[in-house]
């Protein structure tokens, strides 16, 4: 211990030197000042996939991750082209973006909004992206939305339900294409009144954060609008693993609906626990005991297993749907991977491709053009019918998909089937409804940073 | 002697200036558009979260470098920190000052608190009780205090917090009276791109002035006596000392850097969420200091620096960029060894820090200040233990993981 100061001392020094050497070079010219933040200077134009590898989400993250490859790869012009050529803007014709090649960086975000701001700013500071795409939580998606507010570059963001991303915490340079928790009620509500009946009483689960707090306020006040009373609402850590005390006390409160405002593998968790109880076998009122998802994927009903058989919930998109988008979609993911794509794997393609769309349309990457291009955006034969990017709070209004759980799978990707298409106008909502912040929100003025 | 310290410290100190100094080069070697430039570090967030977690690392080498009191809670501090400050953001002004002055108190406090009631046992006791606190504080922070902390979504700033010493028109992002932590300057040399930014300038300035505090706490009789509490407690007590107080003021000492930290963490970053307080947090600090070296002064600033260019930088080579650098082997061969990498980088970079953290405490127990030392004796001919200043270094203890 006595003597390696001394050389540890040595080798400081020789590093302060390689230091000094450094910082005395020649002045070459100085960098471009194209006025916003990230511009590409070189023939290619770097975007970054920002989406959950480890974590409770890591499943939908990893979906994501295949998708979005794909659509550099449609952009660049490698591959069928998938939506390419269903797509209603023709602006993109497989030369990258305006004639930039597109490359990709990748990151964790781990499900947590430390890390995936970490992972984000190295994106930005380090790799010089010009957009963020991707991510599988709310609570993630506002915080990585923030830091793009910041920064001075897009934020696309991916799986994200809560009614906040678009609602309290919209901001000018994030869009969402996802629907959220709002829609979902207001889907599926009807559904269960006609099949369940509107005289139930509905116990909620609820993952305690963003998404959780607004899927669970809509949910209640869509069920609550026909008929049905709310027995108790209880907040559940995410990641928790085991849901059973939570259960245990389901069938004391008199209710005779579970509804699981859960994702991911607390979904997959909190569902199989529920029938290993055995409250679907339940007659509780009268009435045979239900459980409702309300947000669901197909990757969570893979995982549920069995379990799902006959539970409700609502879907932004489905592989199955019949439209040219979906098929092209659908052909080309499968040719790549061997499966279909889940609906956040094809969140984070649309929204990659209407990125490229935007700056093309635009003739800029600076984010104010690409704003301006998206704001109030129609477009259609991605997947999901008619739609329109708003522009007062950069949410997409389309059709939201009523699903069940197969009573007959026939393989491991159909366990989910399309009960109703719930046509776009009964899920819209005006941009300040109280769900969304009120006449307070705003998505304030785009920042182009530097 | 200079600032009260002798000729060899203070150069020592002035080595370690330089190289705070000139991070924004030593970290950035590559050239842009170069194969390696994936392994350049050299940008602020990076640049920044080396000097902070230098910082908590330095406080936990107080604690556990020389008294061997080994927490396994101090993360708990880290996240009170950026709590405090992100609230001080939110009520008060965007300014720094208030902002990090609350954080170190508050954390202090804490640690006032969780300290007395940890620092009735020790040994293996005193870590457990730690954790159980450091739990406690992750849980109500995550979901039972979640009007003071919104929970898993986290703190954030927004336009309509109240900031009652800013004026409206002033800008959403922290800074030195006026002057923006995110604002840097660039500069475009020799192909190379080198970034100054003022929050790691502010980060750094506070680490030199925390190293410094440091290396005077290493060389008081406080230090040694915290030495003594490591080499025989039971010895010390024999000799009239009472313990109790030396090892809670290096309890709350090392809180009080935690707490500087997560303070600095919320500057670079105004989000504050409960997950910088889980154990897995607390361990990470334990790995840092150890990893460089407990005990010795630049090791855990080392370790820290180490671990986070691991997480960012392994974190972000994907399959496509392995396919990138081996794509002149055959195809099978290339598959073949993309797929062996690919399991230790990307989201696999644990596996790599698990490898790496065995091979050290096998290897090098000093960690890696040790092995800097091994390899520096190999070039000198002069025999080891012809210090001039045995005094300060007195004989090491054994390492924990002997």
């Amino acid at each position: 211990m006595s003597n390696f100061k001394l050389t540890r001392r040595g080798m400081m020094q020789t590093g302060g030197a390689a230091g000094l050497v450094l910082a005395t070079p020649t002045l070459l010219t100085a960098g471009s000042h194209s006025g916003y933040t990230n511009a590409p200077t070189g023939s290619t134009v770097k975007i970054g996939f920002n989406v959950p590898q480890t974590g409770p989400y890591s499943e939908e993250g990893l979906d994501e991750l295949r998708a979005q490859e794909l659509a550099v790869e449609h952009l660049n012009g490698i591959g069928d082209g998938g939506m390419l050529n269903t797509f209603s803007s023709k602006a993109l014709d497989g030369t990258g973006i305006l004639g930039k090649k597109v490359e990709f960086v990748t990151g964790d975000t781990q499900t947590k909004s430390d890390a995936a701001r970490a992972s984000a700013k190295s994106m930005i500071e380090k790799d010089q992206v010009v957009m963020i795409n991707g991510g599988s939580s709310s609570g993630v998606a506002i915080a990585v939305q923030g830091l793009c507010q910041e920064a001075g570059i897009i934020f696309m963001a991916g799986l994200t339900h809560s009614n906040d991303t678009t609602g309290k915490d919209r901001k000018a340079n994030g869009f969402r294409h996802f629907f959220n928790g709002y829609m979902s009620g207001a889907a599926l509500a009807p559904i269960l009144g006609a099949n369940l009946g509107t005289d139930r009483r509905a116990y909620h689960l609820t993952s305690d954060y963003t998404w959780g707090w607004t899927q669970s306020e809509s949910m209640i006040a869509s069920t609550e609008a026909m008929g049905w009373t709310t027995a108790e609402n209880v907040l559940t850590p995410v990641g928790a693993g085991d849901f059973s005390s939570y259960i245990a006390q389901v069938l004391g409160s008199g209710a005779d609906t579970l509804i699981l405002n859960h994702y991911g593998g607390d979904m997959i968790n909190s569902l199989t626990q529920s029938v290993q109880f055995g409250l679907r076998d339940k007659v509780v009122n009268g009435k045979n005991f239900e459980i409702v998802v309300p947000l669901y994927s197909e990757l969570m009903a893979a995982g549920a297993g069995e379990n799902i058989k006959g539970v409700y919930g609502s879907m932004n998109w489905n592989w199955q749907l019949q439209d040219a988008g979906t098929a092209a979609f659908v052909k080309s993911f499968g040719e790549k991977y061997g499966r279909p794509p889940s609906n956040s794997a094809h969140t984070c393609y649309v929204q990659t491709l209407l990125y490229a769309d935007a700056v093309t349309r635009g003739g800029s990457f600076n984010p104010c053009a690409v704003g301006e291009a998206l704001e109030d955006f129609e477009f259609d034969g991605m997947g999901n019918g008619p739609t329109l990017y708003r522009g007062a709070d950069h949410q997409c209004f389309k059709d939201v998909l009523v699903m069940k759980g197969a009573e007959n799978p026939t393989n491991a990707y159909d366990t989910l089937e399309i009960v109703e298409v719930t046509p776009r106008a009964q899920v819209e909502y005006p941009s300040n409804h109280p769900m969304f912040g009120g006449d307070e929100a705003s998505v304030g003025s785009c920042n182009p940073g530097a | 002697m200079i600032l009260g310290l002798n000729r060899r410290d203070t150069r020592f100190l002035i080595i370690v200036i330089l190289l705070t100094l000139f991070t924004p080069f030593l970290m950035q070697p590559f050239s842009e558009g170069s194969a390696l430039a994936q392994f350049n570090g050299g940008y602020p967030d990076l640049m920044a979260k080396v000097a902070i977690f230098g910082i908590f690392a330095m406080g936990f080498n107080i604690l556990f470098g020389l008294t061997g009191y080994l927490s396994f809670g101090h993360a708990a501090f880290l996240g009170v920190g950026s709590y405090s400050a992100v609230w001080m953001f939110k009520l008060l002004t965007l300014n720094v000052f208030p902002a990090l002055i609350f954080a170190v108190i508050i954390s202090g406090l804490f640690a006032l608190i969780i300290g007395y009631i940890s620092l009735q046992r020790s040994g293996i006791y005193f870590s457990i009780l730690t954790l159980a606190m450091a739990e406690m504080s992750y849980r109500l922070a995550y979901s039972v205090l979640t009007p003071i902390t919104n929970g898993e979504t986290g703190l954030q700033i927004r336009a309509t917090d109240p900031r009652i010493f800013d004026s409206a028109t002033s800008s959403g992002s922290p800074n030195l009276f006026g002057l923006e932590l995110s604002s840097s300057f660039k500069w475009e040399v020799l192909n190379h791109v080198f970034t100054f930014n003022v929050g790691f300038y502010f980060c750094a300035f506070v680490a030199i002035i925390m190293f410094y505090l440091t290396l005077r706490i290493f060389r008081s009789p406080f230090g040694l006596i915290l030495r003594a509490v490591k080499s025989n407690q039971t010895r010390l007590n024999y000799t009239g000392h009472n313990t109790r107080p030396y090892t809670l003021a290096a309890f709350v000492i090392s809180g009080l850097y935690a707490g500087l930290a997560g303070g600095l963490l919320a500057l670079m970053d105004p989000l504050a969420g409960a997950e910088r307080m889980v154990w897995t947090a607390s361990g990470e600090v334990v790995i840092m200091t150890i990893l460089g070296g407990a005990g010795t002064l630049l090791g855990p600033v080392l370790g820290a620096g180490a671990i986070k260019y691991l997480e960012i930088i392994f974190a972000k080579i994907n399959e496509n960029v392995l396919h990138g650098w081996f794509g002149f082997l055959p195809d099978g061969l290339e598959d073949f060894i993309v797929f062996i990498l690919s399991r230790f980088t990307g989201e696999g970079w644990h596996l790599t820090l698990g490898l790496m953290f065995m091979g050290i405490i096998i290897f090098l127990p000093g960690g890696l200040v040790q092995g800097g030392q091994r390899i520096a004796a190999k070039f000198r001919r002069k025999a080891p233990n012809d210090d001039d200043d045995s005094e300060h270094h007195p004989k090491s203890t054994s390492h924990v993981a002997e």
